[in-house]
């Protein structure tokens, strides 16, 4: 009896109403009004079980690039390599191979970046600082314009190229690349800009400055974080696009990574798995890099609103 | 200042941002002076009319044209009329890349990405904290690579001597060629591969957003888990949802790369999404008005999705 009675008593804290004397079966007790802590933990074990699936989906790919770029003998399956060695990487760092597209890519996504973000911050300006009607049906079109599958337009803008005897040019490119990345830098930069307060510009104008100098002086220096983060966006999009330039360049001279990556896995391919491995990742790095700075800079950037005190 | 806000022709309301005289330039008047304001803009314009909008027209007089790649009718197409459009109407390939193209943008798109990302961000909430960060970043990561990286990473994956048929290999399984035999499903595979992580953002996001005392208090009504989800969280994001659907469809609708990369738009035509059967027309065939019409097609539709998304859900402008 005693035994029995202790044994309720211990059961007592998880809730379920023992008689003295009966020995209860671990069964729940009718309609717990709160969630157990058994289910909650079955929920996590469960949940955990299914990210632990996605987790190798995803993670096999990106295992493959880095593990085939190690590999002196890689082949399409993805192998823990027996001698993992840096030839491969030592193979494809020449000057043809890999330092000219790398280099081209960096002029034509840098360039087009650059142009970006000073368009786009001349066109944010009166569509953030001014109530016009204008500027509603000018934001819905960029919107409307932003959203429009571009790579479906790439054969007549080859046309259009060959019309205007643009085909092979690098900045005939790079034009293209910043008008179709224009319409997002814009939006995105209205947004930034409208979250710089419109007092310290008031102050400005008082001192007599015109709206371009204070645009220079007062908004651009209150929004670098965000002028960073349309950079390294459109930097990042120019830096992968590969049916651009794959269209509209011609001479492997002037072709970004994106485009020579694809003639040497179509030339070398079938046999150097390993290299085109080690392009990939020497020619992915800078925008993962670039990824995490951005995810940096988009957390500073609603800090603006402090500047307005003291 | 009253009295200066009323002079301004396209100004509805005092709004705070322009309820002081503009700056300098103030004694300029009326339209003058708002086309003194917009001058900004027009770099924008001039960039945006000559290589976004010049396109979009020369598309649409292209497509009414015999242009070929290169000799005589590159030089000097003639005009045809609607002849591009009367065959491609009536070619079984076109019709075919469209039911493609249907069948690559809704399994992909609309329920491979949306689902796999909604999932994915419930299971972020539920699941452990420190395994959560770790697929968010992997799964972030196939996104951020370069689409030309991601193509040939899968391409390796789902090669017939690659790593998904190797895996079937332990499991005492005969892989077949997938990038032969199903073509199709290995580019969708691919793309939700690829694209997942920007709806599992957008979903966590507006995940967060729903206040937890509304579904605890459903909790307490007795309403399931299934319940909960169905009843309440989906109808308060849907929002986000119908948002994340536009942009997923509009995204996917253009993919060229990874299914160029991957199949090469084959075997024969049998992954040819429009974008890439316009892109083989032009420069395999050498037909570029065929392949500015099929270019065309795509941009209408893609503009309908575009006007839907701007027209109905109207995002914040202001």
């Amino acid at each position: 009896m005693t035994e029995s009675t202790t044994q309720a008593s211990r059961r007592e804290p998880s809730g379920v109403a023992a008689m003295p004397g009966t020995v209860a079966p671990p069964v729940p007790s009718p309609a717990p009004p709160q969630l157990s802590s058994p289910t909650r933990k079955g929920t996590t074990l469960a949940a955990g079980a299914a990210l632990v699936i996605v987790a190798v989906a995803f993670v096999v790919p990106l295992a493959w690039l880095l593990l085939a770029s190690i590999n002196p003998s890689a082949t399409v399956s993805v192998t823990v390599p027996t001698s993992p060695t840096l030839q491969n990487y030592r193979t494809v760092l020449t000057p043809e191979l890999t330092f000219t597209p790398l280099l081209n890519s960096l002029v034509i996504s840098g360039t087009t970046a650059l142009i970006t973000v000073l368009v786009a911050v001349l066109a944010a300006y009166p569509l953030s600082r001014y109530k016009m009607r204008f500027n509603r049906s000018f934001l819905y079109t960029i919107l409307f314009g932003s959203c429009l599958p571009i790579t479906a337009v790439m054969v007549p803008v080859y046309a259009l190229f060959v019309t205007l005897g643009l085909l092979d040019s690098v900045p005939g490119t790079i034009l293209f690349l910043a008008a179709t990345s224009l319409p997002m830098a814009v939006w995105m930069m209205k947004n930034f800009m409208d979250s710089v307060p419109i007092s310290l510009e008031e102050a400005a104008w008082v001192d007599g400055a015109s709206s371009m100098q204070a645009l220079r002086r007062v908004v651009v220096p209150l929004m670098r974080p965000g002028l960073a983060v349309v950079f390294i966006f459109v930097f990042t999009q120019a830096w992968g696009n590969f049916f651009v330039p794959f269209v509209l360049l011609l001479d492997p001279a002037k072709q970004p990574a994106a485009v020579s990556i694809y003639t040497f896995f179509g030339t070398n391919g079938a046999i150097a798995y390993g290299q085109l491995a080690a392009f990939s990742v020497l020619y992915s790095v800078p925008v993962l890099v670039l990824y995490l700075l951005v995810q940096r800079l988009a957390g500073g950037s609603f800090a603006l609103a402090g500047s307005v005190k003291g | 200042m009253t009295a200066l806000d009323t002079q301004g022709p396209t100004r509805r309301e005092p709004a705070p941002a322009g309820s002081r005289t503009g700056g300098p330039g103030a004694p300029v008047k009326g339209r003058a002076r708002t086309a003194l304001r917009l001058l900004p803009l027009s770099p924008a314009i001039v960039l945006m009319a000559i290589f976004l909008a010049g396109p979009i027209g020369y598309a649409l007089y292209g497509s009414l044209t015999n242009a070929a790649l290169s000799g005589y009718r590159a030089a000097n197409p003639d005009f045809v009329g609607l002849d591009n459009y009367t065959r491609l109407l009536s070619s079984g390939q076109f019709w075919e890349s469209a039911w493609l193209t249907l069948l690559f943008v809704v399994a992909s798109a609309v329920i491979g990405q949306n689902v796999l990302g909604m999932a994915l961000a419930l299971l972020l909430r539920s699941g452990p904290k420190r395994l959560g960060s770790v697929v968010s970043a992997l799964v972030v990561m196939a996104w951020v690579l370069p689409e030309i990286v991601a193509a040939f990473t899968l391409y390796a994956f789902f090669s017939s001597e690659g790593t998904l048929n190797t895996a079937l290999g332990w499991l005492g399984l005969d892989g077949p060629s997938w990038l032969i035999l199903f073509p199709m499903l290995s580019v969708i595979l691919a793309n939700v591969w690829r694209g997942t992580a920007f709806s599992m953002m957008v979903y966590n996001a507006a995940l967060a957003e729903v206040p937890p005392e509304i579904t605890e208090s459903a909790q307490i009504d007795g309403a399931s888990a299934l319940q909960r989800f169905s009843r309440i969280t989906l109808p308060m994001i849907r929002r986000a949802i119908a948002t994340n659907m536009m942009l997923t469809t509009l995204q996917t609708l253009g993919v060229f790369t990874l299914i160029w990369v991957m199949t090469g738009g084959g075997p024969g035509t049998k992954s040819s999404t429009l974008p890439v059967l316009a892109f083989q027309q032009a420069f395999k065939f050498a037909q570029v008005g065929y392949g500015t019409a099929i270019a065309t097609v795509t941009l209408v539709i893609g503009a309908a999705f575009a006007l839907v998304y701007v027209r109905v859900l109207k995002p914040e402008v202001d």
